[in-house]
């Protein structure tokens, strides 16, 4: 770990301020994740905003009848937060699905979108890859990749976005609000919040140098059944293989999402078109443009049948 | 103490105090965070000094240069060790690899350097300003493309390949034959607390506070690798977090830490960062296995050969996955055969049961699959093919053989006859739900074993002896046998243990531990009780410990007058003739298994367990039932989803953190029950005890393999079982 300066901001638009002066700064704010990396020296920040003291911790309703949820809220309490229960279950059920309980307890909304690929050549400094060290190569690539992307990755990078909290606010259709350096605000939809790798993987979302998240804000709830299938090897404190978020309407409609197949929560509104016509073809066209390895081609399967299992859950 | 002849009815056999389910004496140290572990010694070590590993970022190939001068410059920054400015090192004899290396390298994350500093931050940063220069050079890390290169070699003290009768005409005349090939991966102990040690010198003496299993082993090797005299080395591991095979050999981190402290004049501490342990230390190695059992069509096994393949680094051994076979079931016709490749991996090493974990996960299939051909029932076939005696050598017998009993009494315990034989005939809501079966087998090891016991003027007994205590409950079974032999409560015990200045004991490893350091322990009591009826003028063949007091004729002492203001101690060990040469000393089980496959993603969730074990007298059943469903839950965990994954290019194990090298987690282990039958074995020790930690492991993933057959039709023969090897099989749905 390298050393840094740490201060504590006192408003949201001081530490986006504070951000924009020191580019080699970093909002910390639950740290499980930024510290593992700092350890490693994976992530080298020379300085660190403190953003727990921003009081954006709180989930209030909006005017449209949706929740904003403060960044600072943290997994256990979103998860727990009977709004969010009733009406944003699948929300509920892919934090509940993910890390630990002490992880949750700690792990902020913001935290959880901003968090970082799992990918084992990211995790080994001594291994070329484009996302940590842009331009190195990518070992993933010809490696052991079982974990990694089938749709939508690059030549340079076929990382997984880990969250499954992100994957049901895609389902969602949330919108990520920030706060300028200059105070002013501006909301990104989630569907626009994250970046395919192309050539630039250490690039993960629209985010602008100095943008501090502030809040995600759910619409109004659009009822369904509301479900989250995680796939994996263990029954708990597991990353995805494969998961899908499900809103599934009385008629069949509905939408899906998922993780575990992309670089980010992988969501195709043409293809939740075919919702009525079955899993078969709802993942025929979600996963059109597959390119999975040898060790993960096995996810193109899994992804159909997961669907299929999901649509008769909601049926049922 | 000689140990030649079997045992009879001694003062053990009393029972008052050993085989009682008692709690672990040295729980509330570990409950409160008391119980010092070997990076927590602090006092009696000022002002100590911190290591950080620096590890080759190559698998094989030379350093032409190591740039230490931004490390050297950096703050609080002490003194940088490499193999440039260690001197002169000496390689111990139980390593494979050596622990300080370069400028040669011979596997990725070896040692390299270590940066001393006056706190940990500050060393781990400087690390990373170290700059070294490698060349690379070709490397074979496939053992499935070094396999027809493999040569023939030894291992455990047993040949390379072992004949008897005519194998292959047997088996190619057999009505009924199976010939299949079985894959186990490379796994890792992955034990909670990571390598780690403190060492200080005083002149030329070296202290180690260190977490290792083997004591005596520790300080011949460090003594060696320094090339100091043994008497200059003193090792301290009172508690260990775990090992598992991964500690019976000193590591890296004791040796950095001793030259650390060398280099720096201070104390200094060294862990082994987790990302780091799973590559520089050892691991189990993977193998390829061929077995091929022909037989009569009323089941009875006429052919039976077992092959292995395992790979290792130049000088290292085989896993040794046949030895179960040549002793397991009958059969007139046998072979097996052990064939070893030379690899540039991390170092392969001893791994709970080294040898029959790895082969009882294929010989089970292989029964199964047999039983299967036959149209068999698997416990039958198994019971079908039992033997009383070691089937290479009829004139020899089992000193105690069981597994028909543990099958039949788990069968019965475990609902076996709901057994659906048809695969894929079982359906719970969306679960595919089956049943396995697998005969647990180990060895039981004779080794010698030594300790100290003193009687104070309080009635307290003091019992030393360099036995450890691995998670495993070694201070308590050894209090419970001083208890019983010297007639005093449990709380009038003191043990101390893992000290080198304590007699040398067998220490923790090959399940030995348990049978072998409490026998040590009887020895010592014997010799203790004789001194003290000798001081009383008592016939010491006579005298009763019982209550605190010695008791003979009318006459009865308090122990605490008896021992007098000097106290009175005695030190002896257990020694074996060639009992276990004349009878065939092993542990035997079963372990049942019902698991659910997801019908529509494979998932494969284990349902409930169940083991049966008869490994002689069980000296505590509460410690003895933790090991054995430990070992259950790592069986679980190398059925499903342990593996580290070799890159084939690069030459290492890319998923060297706990988030990728996955082991069960608590959702994963639903229901465990076990049940031990009662079993003395006069041919062990005078405790008519064996080794149960590594019985529990051995079947357990054949167990859950037959299980996910039963369930879905579908058989893997490539461990871990994963839900990608399933789903291709399993039929459409939805």
């Amino acid at each position: 770990m390298r050393s840094f300066t740490y201060e504590r901001a006192r408003t949201p638009a001081e530490a986006a301020a504070s951000a924009m002066r020191k580019p080699d700064a970093k909002f910390i704010a639950g740290g499980t994740n930024l510290l593992d990396l700092m350890k490693l020296e994976i992530e080298t920040p020379a300085h660190l905003i403190d953003v727990n003291g921003l009081a954006l911790d709180k989930i209030e309703p909006t005017q449209e009848g949706g929740l904003r949820i403060g960044a600072l809220v943290r997994n256990t309490d979103l998860a727990a937060d009977t709004r969010v229960r009733r009406d944003y279950g699948v929300l509920s059920r892919a934090l509940l699905a993910g890390a630990s309980g002490q992880l949750r307890n700690m792990a902020t909304t913001a935290g959880n979108l901003l968090q970082r690929t799992r990918c084992p050549y990211f995790y080994d400094t001594n291994q070329s890859c484009n996302k940590r060290k842009p331009g190195s190569g990518c070992a993933a690539i010809g490696g052991f990749s079982r974990q990694h992307a089938v749709v939508g990755a690059s030549e340079a990078c076929i990382a997984t976005h880990p969250s499954d909290m992100a994957v049901a606010m895609r389902a969602l259709d949330a919108t990520v609000e920030t706060v300028r350096p200059d105070g002013a605000t501006r909301t990104i939809p989630i569907a626009e919040f994250y970046r395919l790798p192309g050539d630039t993987p250490h690039i993960e979302t629209t985010l602008m140098p100095g943008d501090l998240i502030t809040a995600v804000t759910l619409p109004k709830p659009v009822g369904g059944k509301q479900i989250y299938r995680k796939v994996r090897d263990r029954a708990s404190y597991a990353f995805a293989l494969v998961s899908v978020a499900a809103i599934v309407q009385r008629d069949g409609t509905g939408r899906v999402a998922l993780g575990g197949v992309a670089h980010k929560p992988w969501r195709v509104e043409a293809a939740e078109a075919q919702m009525p016509n079955g899993a078969k073809a709802v993942a025929a066209r979600l996963l059109a443009d597959a390119r999975p390895t040898r060790e993960n081609a096995f996810k193109l399967a899994l992804a159909e049948r997961t669907l299929g299992a999901v649509l008769a859950e909601a049926k049922g | 103490m000689r140990f030649e002849t079997p045992a009879t009815i001694n003062p053990i056999d009393q029972l008052k105090v050993v085989g009682k389910p008692a709690d672990r004496i040295d729980g509330p140290l570990k409950t409160t965070g008391t119980a010092r572990y070997a990076y927590e010694h602090h006092e009696g070590i000022s002002n100590p000094a911190y290591g950080y590993v620096i590890g080759s970022a190559i698998a094989k190939g030379r350093i032409t240069g190591i740039d230490l001068a931004a490390a050297k410059s950096a703050p609080g920054v002490r003194a940088i060790v490499t193999a440039d400015n260690a001197g002169k090192l000496g390689k111990g004899d139980r390593n494979t690899a050596k622990l300080l290396g370069g400028p040669d390298i011979e596997h990725y994350h070896q040692a390299i350097a270590l940066v001393v500093a006056d706190t940990f931050e500050q060393a781990r940063a400087a690390a990373e300003l170290v700059r070294v220069d490698y060349v690379r050079t070709d490397g074979a890390f496939d053992l499935a493309a070094a396999k027809d290169i493999a040569k023939p070699q030894a291992v455990f003290g047993g040949p390379a390949d072992t004949a008897v009768g005519d194998f292959a005409d047997a088996f190619a005349a057999a009505p009924v034959q199976l010939d299949a090939s079985y894959t186990t991966p490379d796994q890792a102990h992955a034990m909670m607390e990571p390598h780690a040690s403190i060492a200080a010198w005083n002149g030329d003496k070296l202290t180690l506070w260190t977490s290792n299993q083997m004591i005596a082993w520790g300080v011949g090797e460090v003594a060696k690798t320094l090339d100091i005299p043994k008497e200059n080395v003193r090792l301290i591991s009172p508690f260990i977090g775990g090992g598992f095979g991964s500690k019976l050999f000193v590591r890296s981190d004791a040796l950095l830490a001793a030259l650390g402290a060398r280099a720096t004049g201070r104390p200094v501490k060294v862990a082994l960062p987790r990302p780091f342990v799973f590559n520089n230390t050892t691991h189990r190695p993977a193998t390829i296995q061929r077995i091929r059992i022909g037989a009569a069509r009323d089941g009875k096994i006429s052919a039976i050969g077992h092959e292995e393949w395992s790979g290792n680094l130049p000088g290292g051994r085989p896993e040794g996955a046949v030895a179960q076979t040549r002793l397991l079931y009958a059969g007139a016709n046998r072979m097996t055969a052990t064939r070893l490749a030379e690899l540039n991996l991390p170092e392969g090493n001893a791994m709970r049961a080294p040898g029959e974990a790895s082969g009882m996960m294929a010989l089970e299939i292989a029964v199964d699959e047999m039983a299967e051909r036959l149209g068999m029932d698997p416990i039958e076939f198994r019971i079908i093919n039992d033997t009383q005696v070691d089937p290479e050598k009829p004139e020899r017998p089992f000193s105690q053989r069981r597994l028909t009993e543990c099958l039949r009494t788990g069968a019965e315990r475990f609902g076996w006859n709901k057994r659906n034989p048809q695969p894929g005939g079982v359906r719970d809501g969306r679960w595919l739900v089956g049943m396995g079966v697998a005969a647990a087998f180990r060895n039981n090891l004779l080794t010698k074993s030594a300790a100290r016991v003193r009687l104070d003027n309080n009635g307290v007994v003091t019992v030393e002896t360099d036995m450890t205590d691995i998670g495993t409950g070694s201070y308590t079974i050894i209090a419970q046998t001083a208890a019983e032999m010297m007639g005093v409560p449990m709380e009038k015990v003191v043990v101390r243990l893992g000290d080198s200045t304590f007699p040398v004991s067998s220490g923790s490893g090959g399940q030995w531990g348990g049978n072998n350091s409490t026998a040590g322990v009887y020895a010592a009591c014997v010799k203790l009780r004789e001194s003290i009826a000798q001081k009383l003028g008592f016939n010491s063949a006579e005298a009763e410990f019982a209550d605190g007091e010695v008791r003979s004729g009318n006459r009865r002492v308090p122990l605490a007058q008896a021992a007098g203001d000097g106290g009175l101690s005695a030190e002896d060990g257990i020694e074996y003739g060639d009992i276990d040469k004349k009878y065939q000393q092993s542990t035997f089980g079963a372990h049942f298994v019902e698991v659910g496959v997801d019908a529509a993603t494979a998932e494969i969730r284990v349902r409930r367990m169940l083991a049966v074990c008869a490994a002689g007298r069980i000296l505590n059943p509460k410690t003895a039932r933790s090991q054995v469903i430990g070992a259950m839950t790592m069986g679980v965990g190398a059925a499903l989803m342990e593996e580290l994954v070799v890159d084939e290019r690069a030459g290492f194990f890319v998923n060297h953190d706990l988030a990728g090298y996955e082991v069960p987690v608590h959702a994963d282990i639903p229901h465990q029950d076990m049940i031990f039958l009662d079993e003395t074995d006069p041919m062990s020790s005078p405790m008519k005890a064996k080794g149960v930690a590594e019985l529990g492991i051995c079947g357990v993933a054949a167990a859950v393999a037959n299980a996910v057959y039963n369930a879905t039709g579908v058989r893997v023969r490539d461990y871990p079982i994963t839900l990608d090897k399933l789903l291709e099989r399993l039929p459409n749905v939805g």
